[in-house]
């Protein structure tokens, strides 16, 4: 037996919260800490904020799409687009990255484009076709599956010997599957570079996050697989922003991964089909706002004399423009065609698809 | 001719004076309820079982009445629920676990087949799983991806589980009744564009609906029909619309239980009638209907007087809604199969 040993056995749970505080760079009121100071840089944040508002007002018409039965059931991210965006922008364009359902501020901003997202929420596997030359895989409907594939596409990077990383969005629930643990002890064992990227939004449907696990944190479980693990205001898109790019800097030059826990919250329904009023009190929903991911932006450059009310205007009605051009393409989009169903489970249809494939299409004569 | 749920069940027809009109969704509530009040051992699990009375309100209610230790909300991990389920129920416990949607049975889906079915087998039965796994499955109801699969074959093939599919409220309380009494794990299937669809009388009391006991739902002479949980409805509407239209008449039979299968029922059905057609929407290539086609072989292959079609979902991932409708057995696809082993 080698290394540190002692006589004393103690059975006292340590807590790490201490060991996690939150990382900020610009506080609710927005203005910027120290480290602030250092990273603050005007351009970055108006791109910030332009893809904040975007996300935003496509979140809103989406879910008024839904009301209208224009898209089916749909999951809103409304008060997580910091978490999301301040991440997705610290990536390189050829990074991949794996979300789930609720995930398309990120998507959006990686590259992804309206229409797509929108023809998945009505209800056609077309929506998780990315832009060609884009590593944004469709979004992960069960649980935390996606956590492996990142790990996976991630070590297949470091094996092509590219410089490239994958980052893995999840939830706080994800992390009580064992997908989570597994991506994560796959990762410490194999050096990969891969960023796990959770957004603590307080939730897993109805399960308030302190149900859900007892840690006290979720970028303390990051100990256990000996990596990096930060936890960050996920509020705060350019502490996020610093936050990933850090990770990502570290998974390209030393094939580390790294676990981070943006702490955010959702201010709306799971999804549109949920009713958050029957497990929460939507007035502590509200009182949320107080540190609203767009508002902070707004306060940030504000203070720092780089708000333009004339840019912010003209910006709100080009993405207004953006956002309805896109429902109309969708609306406008031919029917979802009945072969489409057929010509995708393997790369050459076998002979019962071939004939199932003829049967359904004779049907519509 | 047309529905004669009770016929079966006399006893039940005086007991119905005291009985509610249910959905199949509140029949299930009410068959938890009813367990639980009878048998402190009952605990339900799941995830958002508890206070949000589950995605689908199937245990509203039940905390409040029952409280935090028989009706608990878990954290988010199938293989968890399950495997302790598996460990509550060989030590004392009747768990019934609540699976979100039967897409998301996966990551349980080693517990089940690895561990749930064979346990009894392993210990030659010192230790057993009296346990419930619900779920509710299928597609109809323009649920997003993977929401929609209907996967029964995967417990079906698997020896040592029971596989049980409710069509109606009043086979679901007392299908789900008997399943919890059963002393080996049961996979119980609810059909959820079935849940809201209709509202049936349901005793208010406690009744059992057998396992492995199909119902034939309505009774004729030329064809047998059979089919389970959301398809039991077209598959009548296909039939009367044929009885209609051409003067076939057909025994419709709703499988109630896969495994095991009623072969009696199903038999004597096929050695009337001489002709079958069989309605899944799983999909065709292993699903459930070609045992059922084997099984016929085996036991009235002489009696045939018509290849046995199938009418089933495609060899295909089930597709986001756009195609839904496309996907499943249609009232048309239905009269088309029988159509087509009626002009054999
Ligand atoms: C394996 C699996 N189990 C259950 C579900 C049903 N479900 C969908 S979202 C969700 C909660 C997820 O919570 P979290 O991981 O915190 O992410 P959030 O939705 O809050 O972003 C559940 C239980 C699922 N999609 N997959």
């Amino acid at each position: 037996m080698e290394g540190f040993i002692t006589q004393q056995l103690s059975l006292e749970a340590k807590r790490q919260e201490e060991n996690f505080p939150i990382y900020q760079l610009v506080t609710p009121e927005g203005e910027l800490t120290d480290d602030g100071e250092r990273i603050y840089n005007a351009e970055l944040v108006r791109r910030m904020y332009k893809h904040v508002l975007r996300a935003r007002l496509f979140d809103r018409k989406a879910v008024n799409l839904q009301r209208q039965g224009r898209i089916g059931t749909y999951a809103p991210f409304e008060g997580q687009e910091a978490a999301q965006i301040g991440s997705a922008m610290a990536l390189d364009e050829k990074d991949w990255i794996f979300p789930t359902y609720r995930d398309h501020a990120a998507t959006l901003t990686f590259g992804h484009s309206m229409v797509h997202v929108l023809l998945y929420w009505a209800g056609r596997f077309e929506g998780c076709i990315p832009p060609q030359g884009k590593h944004i895989f469709p979004p992960a409907v069960p649980i935390a599956t996606q956590i492996l594939h990142a790990v996976g596409a991630a070590w297949a990077e470091k094996m092509k010997g590219t410089a490239q990383v994958a980052l893995a969005y999840f939830g706080d629930g994800a992390t009580s599957e064992g997908d989570f643990h597994e991506g994560l002890n796959f990762a410490s064992v194999f050096d990969v570079p891969v960023i796990f990227f959770c957004q603590n939004n307080g939730y897993a449907i109805s399960v308030p996050v302190e149900r859900q696990m007892r840690s006290k944190t979720i970028a303390q479980k990051a100990l256990a697989y000996d990596m990096a693990g930060v936890r960050v205001d996920g509020n705060d898109c350019l502490a996020v922003y610093h936050a990933t790019k850090m990770a990502a800097q570290r998974a390209r030059d030393e094939q580390e991964p790294t676990l981070i826990e943006a702490v955010t919250w959702r201010y709306g329904a799971h999804t549109t089909a949920d009713d958050p009023t029957k497990y929460r009190d939507q007035k502590q929903s509200e009182e949320r706002r107080k540190y609203d991911p767009l508002l902070r932006l707004e306060k940030l450059l504000r203070g720092q004399g780089d708000w333009d009310d004339t840019w912010a205007e003209s910006l709100h009605q080009t993405l207004q423009q953006e956002i309805e051009q896109a429902v109309r393409e969708i609306e406008s989009y031919p029917k979802a065609d009945v072969t489409h169903m057929f010509d995708h489970v393997f790369a050459v249809p076998t002979w019962n698809i071939r004939e199932q494939r003829q049967y359904c299409q004779s049907l519509l004569k | 001719m047309g529905m004669n749920l009770l016929q079966h069940d006399k006893p039940l027809r005086d007991r119905i004076e005291k009985s509610t009109k249910l959905t199949l969704v509140q029949a299930v509530t009410d068959g938890l309820k009813t367990m639980m009040n009878e048998d402190p051992s009952v605990i339900v699990l799941g995830e958002d079982v508890g206070k949000n009375g589950g995605v689908f309100r199937a245990t509203d209610g039940l905390l409040a009445e029952f409280g935090d230790q028989r009706v608990i909300d878990t954290p988010l991990a199938e293989a968890g629920i399950i495997g302790t389920s598996i460990g509550l129920a060989l030590n004392g416990f009747r768990p019934v676990a609540e699976i979100q949607f039967l897409g998301f049975i996966y990551p349980g889906f080693e517990q089940i087949v690895a561990h749930a079915a064979r346990i009894r087998t392993r210990t030659s039965g010192r230790y057993t799983v009296p346990l419930v796994i619900r779920a509710p499955y299928g597609a109809g109801i323009r649920a997003p991806e993977l929401h929609s699969d209907s996967v029964e074959a995967y417990f079906f093939h698997t020896p040592g589980i029971k596989v049980v599919v409710p069509s109606n409220p009043y086979d679901a309380k007392g299908l789900l009744i008997a399943s919890i009494e059963d002393p080996d794990p049961v996979i119980f299937l609810e059909p959820m564009k079935s849940y809201r669809s209709e509202r049936r009388e349901v005793p208010t009391g406690k009744y059992t609906v057998a396992l492995g006991k199909a119902n034939l739902v309505q009774e004729g002479e030329d064809i047998t029909l059979i089919a389970w949980g959301n398809m039991v409805k077209p598959t009548l509407e296909a039939a009367q619309k044929m009885e209609k239209e051409k003067r076939y008449t057909a025994d419709v039979i709703d499988l109630r239980t896969l495994y095991p299968l009623d072969r009696e029922t199903i038999v004597q059905s096929v050695q009337k009638t001489g002709r079958v057609v069989i309605v899944h929407e799983a999909q065709r290539t292993g699903g459930v209907g070609t045992e059922l086609i084997s099984l016929i072989n085996d036991e009235a292959l002489l009696y045939l007087r018509a290849p046995i079609e199938r009418v089933t979902g495609y060899d295909v991932p089930v597709p986001l809604f756009s195609l839904e409708d496309d996907y499943l057995p249609s009232v048309a696809r239905i009269a088309d199969g029988i159509e087509r082993v009626m002009g054999f």
